[in-house]
């Protein structure tokens, strides 16, 4: 299925978030994530199934002002 | 205090726009800020190393939410903050308008609702406005941070008698006047109208030496904040000789 990430469409074979992440090689304890603009805490992050097109944001720390 | 936190440093110093890493690390250092902004950010190349350094300087972290326009926005970057950083503290910021940066008070007001009822202590950027000023308060939140100027500005405060104004007006709350702080004079002149504290970043990031400036700027927020404590002396119309006339010779 494709979905958007971090504003990059990929071809993804994870069906849930946690894998998603998995997938691409994030440190999942050091990222927040949200999808199509809703929080997702990192425990649900299993729990969270992906449709197709769902935009998925992965943000970590970052300097700031 | 801030949400139930003494702060012995009355500066608070962005994270952006350094040079490079090491001189983010000694510029913290030199200024003696205790609370250090930051964002969340797509990962990019620099990540690991600003981790580093969050977990060494030993500050308090005040994530922002830089650059949304929307409450929603706002709202979900700062769950996804608290996540990450394991505060409550978020500095809420709702841009209004790309010129001027200015915060959009009721997208403000909105967010500000939503984040209080979820337990977050919030920190809103917000103008002088007074009523303004008064609805976040009922929102729940416990400080406010009026703009100095335009964010990234160096124009200082550009609207000294709405900032004394608002002084006067919440006598009670912690207000931290928050961007356009250009030169270290200006940063004295919030900390003596009485602010309780003054967050920057530009100006100590993009100086010629950031490490020198950082130092200043600190230097100037303490003689601020210890001349507002000592009294300062009102203004006079006419001259007052500070030397006294009794005991002056006759040699006239």
């Amino acid at each position: 299925m494709e979905v958007e990430l971090n504003g990059v469409r990929v071809n993804t074979a994870a069906r849930t978030l946690a894998a998603l992440l998995d997938e691409q090689r994030f440190e999942a304890k050091t990222v927040a994530t949200a999808i199509n603009g809703d929080f997702v805490p990192l425990s649900l992050r299993e729990a969270s199934r992906l449709t197709e097109g769902d935009k998925i944001e992965v943000l970590a720390p970052m300097q700031g002002g | 205090m801030f949400y139930g936190i003494d702060l012995s440093s009355r500066l608070m110093l962005g994270t952006a726009q350094y040079p490079s890493p090491e001189i983010l690390k000694q510029a913290i250092a030199a200024s003696g800020a205790e609370v250090i902004t930051v964002s969340l950010r797509r990962e990019g190349a620099e990540g690991v190393a600003f981790r580093e350094i969050l977990g060494a300087c030993g500050c308090r972290i005040l994530p922002n939410t830089a650059g949304c326009n929307s409450a929603r926005e706002a709202v979900t970057t700062a769950q996804m903050a608290r996540e990450l950083f394991g505060t409550n503290w978020i500095k809420l910021e709702v841009i209004g308008h790309a010129d001027t940066l200015q915060p959009d008070p009721f997208a403000l007001v909105e967010a500000a609702q939503i984040l209080c009822s979820e337990g977050f202590e919030v920190f809103p950027y917000t103008t002088e406005d007074l009523i303004v000023g008064e609805k976040l308060i009922e929102a729940g939140c416990g400080a406010l941070m009026p703009w100095g100027a335009p964010i990234g500005s160096a124009q200082g405060l550009r609207n000294p008698d709405a900032l004394r104004s608002m002084r006067a007006h919440f006598p009670d709350i912690p207000l931290v006047v928050d961007a356009g702080i250009g030169a270290p004079s200006q940063a004295a002149q919030a900390m003596e109208m009485g602010f309780d504290a003054v967050l920057l970043n530009t100006a100590v990031a993009k100086a010629l030496d950031p490490v020198g400036m950082a130092r200043a700027f600190g230097l100037a927020v303490e003689a601020g904040f210890s001349g507002h404590r000592s009294g300062l002396m009102h203004k006079r119309d006419m001259a007052v000789a500070s030397t006294p006339v009794f005991g002056m010779a006759e040699l006239a």
